[in-house]
């Protein structure tokens, strides 16, 4: 049993909530004291019967305004796997909210509305599915039942969307018929599209290969946290904590420290206090090297034949997440993994239209939910590697100094 | 050739691990919010992997409502002891004394949201910068929109609307003086996620997590446990039942649950099979109103 995370993109309309709501509701994560809430709220809302809907609406200040404000996280389990969905609204203004949950998903599904086919809303989400390199596509084409459940309905909309995939460079995308209000090929195969024969989308949810997601290749670990406990029976005991971002790490390594780049061997691993053979990506484990040497939060230790690039000037897809407009010149505190430095936007090249990837010559203050080209200078070397070939050690967080809100996702170019 | 995946578990616990780390290193005086039940007892267990040989470089902090569980606070001694960690309790009813509150009145007069003025006289007091809780987004509507790593404004408020986006796995804690940051480990973790971790990691729980006798009586299809914080009402009919605890927290607002299972794995088979959430069957506070959990989080609680 594993772990699946995956963002749900699409509006109320589409059906995205009726979605989640039947997901939990025929896994049976809903049960009956919970069931028996909702029933209260649907008289309350008059809508008559059960709003599945109404499963994935958090707050009271939401569900007063009927909308939904923010990333909501939701669990379910099968016997095969767990899974955790990151519900964020699909709305133009929310595309902070879509890059927040997607940050941490394996598979997006994307949500079509049958009747409506590829819309602006669609193709947005598309867009922000490659350029978050989700690995997984699912394309579910929603309300079939208000279709007739046609088949020549279903293969025109995979048609229009392979030719918006093929231009966004989109691939590993699987299609499915489905209706979330009746439940067609959500967790069984529906009786009324015989045409269809594929596997239910919850099948395809529990049986989609992970293992690749995980580079096991290319070592990258950034210390988090040096153990020192400083008693007399472990007086020189000196341990770099940290989380294996990819590749495996084993006992005798050669290894660089970055970014001063001095060299040493890895002389004993462990996870939780234990020595271990070898730690390896995503686990949390601590490395002991041969040397004693000047480390501290944020240095990576990596191979000394696999090295990430070094250096204080990134390219980089920024996405602005503030109510305040970013000001060119202001220094912000960049945050990479666990490594903080100052850092100033030097340049923007262009900003990106998130519904049509146009680039556009900037005019005017960069806003809130806006994606640009810039170039960031950090006043220290910042070792990385570039978002499309790691995403962990590629990705950065600014933050505002006077306010401590985060601003900015960076995508490393 | 070793095995080179993760099960769920193991994936789940690298997690929190990491998170534990950042709160280390990112903060000057983190505490770690002990209630003595099960899920801050696995924090615990999370803390001590995370920062091994060394100690848990920080407190455990239990505000003491007064009306705990004595096997619960017998657990908790004993804990901070083997894990030699500082640990600070605080009393609910110092609080009342000193600040002249109203105690609550009625059947069950619960402590349980008079905890958050102890909390943040804890927190002013010692002053913590970020405050470690065991919440899970799995276990109400609320706790599911929260940050794992929740800044909180000088009277401890939580602001939905206003929450920093928390984006791969970087975690920002920067914070205002005055300010602190609730952090929440096992955020993504369900009820039975920690149960089956408790069964993985062989962790010790208080014994009325297991099946015992106990004199108990009905409120509204609850059983709750006969105890001098309860003012029984004539009427009441006293019954001795065997029950465990789904869940520990105050003896007037914990309901026990029928059952007969005395080990792990017939506690976990009793979940699995349950059609009732954790909160719905064991908290009476709960179902006050709707929005409660809401209302008490933007007013400074855990």
């Amino acid at each position: 049993m594993n772990i699946l995370r995956f963002i749900t993109a699409g509006s109320v309309d589409d059906g995205k909530s009726t979605l989640i709501g039947r997901l939990l509701y025929d896994s049976k994560s809903i049960l009956a004291d919970q069931l028996e809430q909702l029933e209260k709220q649907s008289i309350k809302r008059e809508d008559g019967g059960i709003d599945l809907a109404l499963l994935t609406d958090g707050l009271r200040a939401e569900r007063e305004q009927g909308i939904t404000i923010d990333v909501a996280y939701r669990y379910f389990s099968t016997p095969k796997r767990k899974f955790i969905i990151a519900d964020a609204p699909g709305h133009v203004q929310y595309t902070r909210n879509m890059i927040t949950g997607a940050s941490g998903s394996s598979l997006i599904i994307v949500l079509i509305d049958a009747r409506q086919g590829v819309v602006e809303q669609t193709r947005r989400h598309s867009i922000i599915a490659s350029l978050l390199k989700i690995p997984h596509v699912v394309v579910a084409i929603n309300k079939m039942d208000l279709v007739d459940f046609s088949e020549d309905v279903y293969n025109n909309i995979v048609i229009d969307y392979s030719a918006v995939a093929n231009q966004l460079g989109l691939t590993n995308i699987t299609y499915f018929p489905i209706s979330a209000l009746d439940g067609d090929n959500i967790v069984d195969a529906s009786t009324k599209m015989p045409w269809y024969d594929g596997p239910a989308l919850l099948q395809f949810l529990e049986e989609v290969p992970l293992e690749t997601d995980i580079n096991l290749s290319d070592p990258r670990f950034q210390v988090q946290y040096v153990i020192r406990p400083q008693t007399e029976e472990l007086h020189d005991y000196r341990g770099y904590a940290g989380r294996v971002s990819s590749g495996i790490y084993k006992k005798g390594d050669e290894v660089v420290v970055l970014p001063a780049g001095k060299r040493s061997t890895i002389s004993r691993l462990e996870i939780g206090g234990i020595e271990v053979p070898e730690i390896f990506a995503p686990q949390s484990g601590v490395i002991h090297l041969t040397d004693d040497l000047d480390i501290s939060r944020g240095d990576s230790i990596v191979l000394a034949d696999n090295l990430p690039k070094t250096g204080n000037e990134l390219d980089v897809l920024l996405c602005w997440m503030d109510e305040k407009p970013l000001i060119p010149g202001n220094k912000y505190y960049l945050q990479h993994q666990s490594k903080g430095v100052r850092a100033v936007i030097r340049d923007i090249a262009y900003k990106l239209d998130v519904n049509t990837l146009k680039q556009e010559i900037p005019q005017g203050p960069v806003t809130l939910n806006e994606v640009v080209k810039a170039t960031i200078k950090t006043a220290s070397p910042l070792s990385y590697d570039t978002f499309e070939f790691l995403r962990q050690n590629g990705s950065a967080i600014l933050v505002d100094e006077t306010s401590n809100s985060t601003v900015a996702a960076l995508l490393i170019q | 050739m070793p095995r080179l995946k993760l099960n769920y578990l193991e994936e789940l616990e690298a997690e929190s691990i990491y998170i534990f780390r950042e709160i280390a290193a990112q903060f000057e005086k983190p505490a770690l919010l002990f209630s003595g039940g099960k899920d801050s007892i696995t924090l615990v267990h999370l803390a001590k992997k995370a920062f091994a040989p060394a100690r848990i470089p920080f407190p455990l902090v239990h505000i003491d409502t007064g009306h705990n569980f004595p096997e619960a606070l017998k657990f908790r001694d004993d804990l901070a002891a083997e894990v030699q960690a500082r640990l600070i309790v605080r009393k609910v009813e110092d609080t009342i004394n000193q600040r002249k509150l109203t105690e609550p009145k009625g059947k069950f007069p619960s402590r349980n949201w008079l905890q958050t003025y102890t909390l943040l006289d804890t927190i002013e007091e010692f002053g913590f910068d970020a405050c470690i809780g065991g919440a899970r987004r799995d276990e109400e509507k609320a706790r599911a929109k929260e940050r794992i790593f929740s800044v909180r404004d000088e009277f401890g408020q939580w602001n939905p609307k206003l929450q920093r986006p928390e984006l791969w796995n970087i975690f920002n804690g920067r914070i205002h003086k005055g300010e602190n940051v609730r952090v929440f480990p096992i955020s993504n973790w369900t009820e039975l996620d920690i149960w089956n971790y408790i069964r993985a990691e062989k962790i010790d729980l208080p014994s009325i997590y297991f099946s015992h006798e106990r004199d108990l009586v009905d409120h509204d299809g609850q059983w709750v446990a006969v105890s001098e914080f309860v003012n029984l009402d004539p009427a009441d009919q006293v019954i001795r039942k065997k029950v465990r605890y789904r869940t520990v927290g105050d003896m007037t607002c914990t309901a026990a649950v029928e059952s007969e299972a005395n080990n792990i794995d017939d506690v976990i088979a009793e979940i699995k099979a349950t059609r009732i959430s954790e909160r719905g069957e064991t908290r009476i506070d709960d179902k006050v109103t709707e929005a409660a959990m809401e209302d008490r989080k933007k007013n400074g609680y855990f």
